[in-house]
């Protein structure tokens, strides 16, 4: 039945985590570091709070744009934690998740013919999405010597004149690499002279163990020409409630909306009523949270080093993204032979992109003990292969 | 005042009381000479009292009673409450001890293998004391929660996807 679908569609090919996915779903006792979402359950009162509102009947839509109270808590929010200024009338919209919002970006935004910068590796999506509203992908190598952080340098090497639309998501999924102030301001410079829109996914941005994240959306010149998306998803523990946000200036957001309202209409007024909640009152279950994974993070770094591995320490996310060279496999090779060999399921950096190669990501949102047994297994099989 | 490193360091001691100043020192960046000295000092000026497991006994088949009591007592001029508190604190049956606001003065925790012994213990050993006016003696029926632990266990959750970008 394939000649039904769209030639677009048919032509996109499927994402590697998929195929890794079925691969893993085959087999039994595997300690999987494959998970890209939380391990801990939604806090209680945020969980109380949507249970609330469905034992008061709140089961209608929302406003496209969302529950007003919801994009008032969240602008007072941004401008508190990341200086961010948005009016809640017409310059937030809630999403189902912060997916959604990418999605609704490149499509509201980009012509066919329209070039997409891409920093790679990368989150899987943005670039499926933006073949899917019609642009081309151009992919910016980042490097391990430069801790995976977008230099301007390659940012120019990669640029062409068709380029409207640059993707920044840091901390970033799957390198767990961060950019600072210093490290951004060029790359805004950049985006002002050649007249570039700027996606910036900060989902990850609450789980920043150095300082605190820097959004370029809040740099000299660039909220306008920023579209902020972020949600509660990694933050709060909320995977599940599907609530995310997209934040810009009202005309972009207004071309946003045409989209959403035709297509989500609105977001789950469920999951609406509890990251109200969370922004309410769960800051210091997230605190909690946040501090356990900067521990584990310090526990992988220190085990991926003691192998004789190279691993960067990654200062966001909860993924460290070990180089895996020094066994002489690729990460696709080194991903199946260790899931065959030892039942540790990790994803080959090549689901994120060629940059990926050479590296695996892992995901340390699990318990420690989980974490320890992974390492012990992954050493086990690591030592042979380099010694 | 304690620094925000130490404040996260006694943190995880109290969570996991198990961890070697080494795997201490690969979870928080700290060496491990300076959470050996740390922990040394914190022992010494008791702010880290003591070292135990939770154990919930309901779960062992021992059999076990508890009870909250709320006691009145007389204040004494010149100790308040804290003469009676040290006397009672002596008592390898109370667990607990809180001065409290409200209602009455002080609430004990008290555990014993039966009924009788806790009914005694009060009838024998507390209520006679002088300066205690009168008790009230409430028996712990079933465990749900000790020390921000969830006896009961978290409702079953969906297993999480094996792998998801």
């Amino acid at each position: 039945m394939n000649r039904y679908l769209a030639t677009h569609v048919e032509s996109l090919p499927p994402s590697g985590i998929r195929k890794f996915f079925d691969l893993v779903a085959t087999m039994k006792d595997v300690i999987s570091l494959g998970v890209g979402e939380p391990d801990f359950v939604t806090p209680w009162t945020v969980r109380e709070s949507g249970i609330f509102s469905l034992e008061q009947g709140q089961t209608m839509y929302t406003s496209n744009a969302g529950l007003f109270e919801l994009r008032d808590e969240l602008a007072h929010h941004l401008s508190k934690t990341l200086g961010l200024t948005y009016k809640p009338l017409d310059e937030i919209l809630i999403t189902a998740g912060a997916s959604e919002a990418v999605d609704l970006v490149m499509r509201a935004v980009l012509n066919p013919g329209d070039v997409v910068l891409v920093p790679n590796p990368s989150y899987v999506s943005y670039g499926p999405c933006a073949t899917l509203a019609g642009a081309s992908v151009q992919y910016i190598q980042t490097h391990a010597k430069d801790d995976f952080r977008l230099r301007v340098e390659d940012l120019i090497q990669a640029y062409t004149p068709k380029a409207k639309l640059l993707i920044l998501s840091y901390p970033n999924n799957p390198t767990g690499a961060i950019m600072t102030r210093e490290d951004l301001l060029p790359i805004a410079d950049f985006a002002i002279e050649h007249d570039l829109l700027v996606l910036a996914d900060d989902i990850y941005s609450d789980l920043t163990y150095d300082g605190t994240h820097v959004s370029i959306a809040s740099l000299p010149g660039m909220h306008d020409r920023t579209l902020f998306v972020s949600g509660f998803s990694k933050s709060y523990a909320m995977t599940g409630w599907r609530i995310g946000y997209v934040a810009g200036h009202k005309d972009l957001i207004g071309g946003l909306t045409k989209i959403h309202q035709y297509t989500m209409l609105c977001a789950p007024i469920m999951g609406q009523f509890a990251a109200l909640e969370a922004l309410r009152s769960a800051s210091e279950a997230r605190d909690e949270m946040v501090a356990a994974y900067d521990r584990r993070r310090r526990l992988m770094v220190h085990g991926f080093r003691q192998m004789g591995l190279d691993c960067f320490e990654p200062l966001g996310a909860f993924y460290v993204f070990p180089e895996i060279t020094k066994t002489n496999l690729t990460s696709e090779e080194f991903a199946e032979e260790l899931l065959k060999e030892e039942k540790v399921a990790v994803v080959p950096g090549t689901a994120f992109g060629p940059s990926g190669e050479g590296h695996i990501r892992c995901s340390y949102a699990y318990s420690t003990e989980q974490l320890q047994e992974a390492l012990k297994r992954i050493t086990r099989f690591v030592q042979p292969r380099i010694s | 005042m304690l620094t925000e490193e130490d404040r996260k360091l006694l943190k995880l001691i109290e969570e996991d009381c198990r961890l070697t100043p080494e795997a201490l020192s690969i979870q928080t960046g700290l060496m491990p000479e300076y959470i050996t000295q740390r922990i040394i000092a914190w022992e010494k000026e008791k702010v880290i009292v003591d070292y135990r497991p939770l154990i919930n006994w309901d779960r062992t088949g021992d059999v076990s009673v508890s009870a909250l009591i709320e006691v009145r007592v007389l204040p004494q001029r010149g100790y308040g409450f804290d003469k009676i508190a040290k006397r009672l604190q002596k008592y390898p049956e109370i667990k607990s001890l809180f001065l409290m606001s409200g209602g009455y003065d002080l609430a004990l925790l008290i555990e014993g293998k039966t009924m009788q012994d806790v009914a005694l213990f009060v009838a024998e050993k507390l209520a006679p004391l002088e300066h205690v006016q009168s008790t009230a003696t409430h028996f712990v029926l079933r465990r749900y929660k000790q020390d921000g632990v969830e006896l009961m266990g978290e409702e079953e959750t969906l297993q999480r996807l094996v792998v998801s970008p």
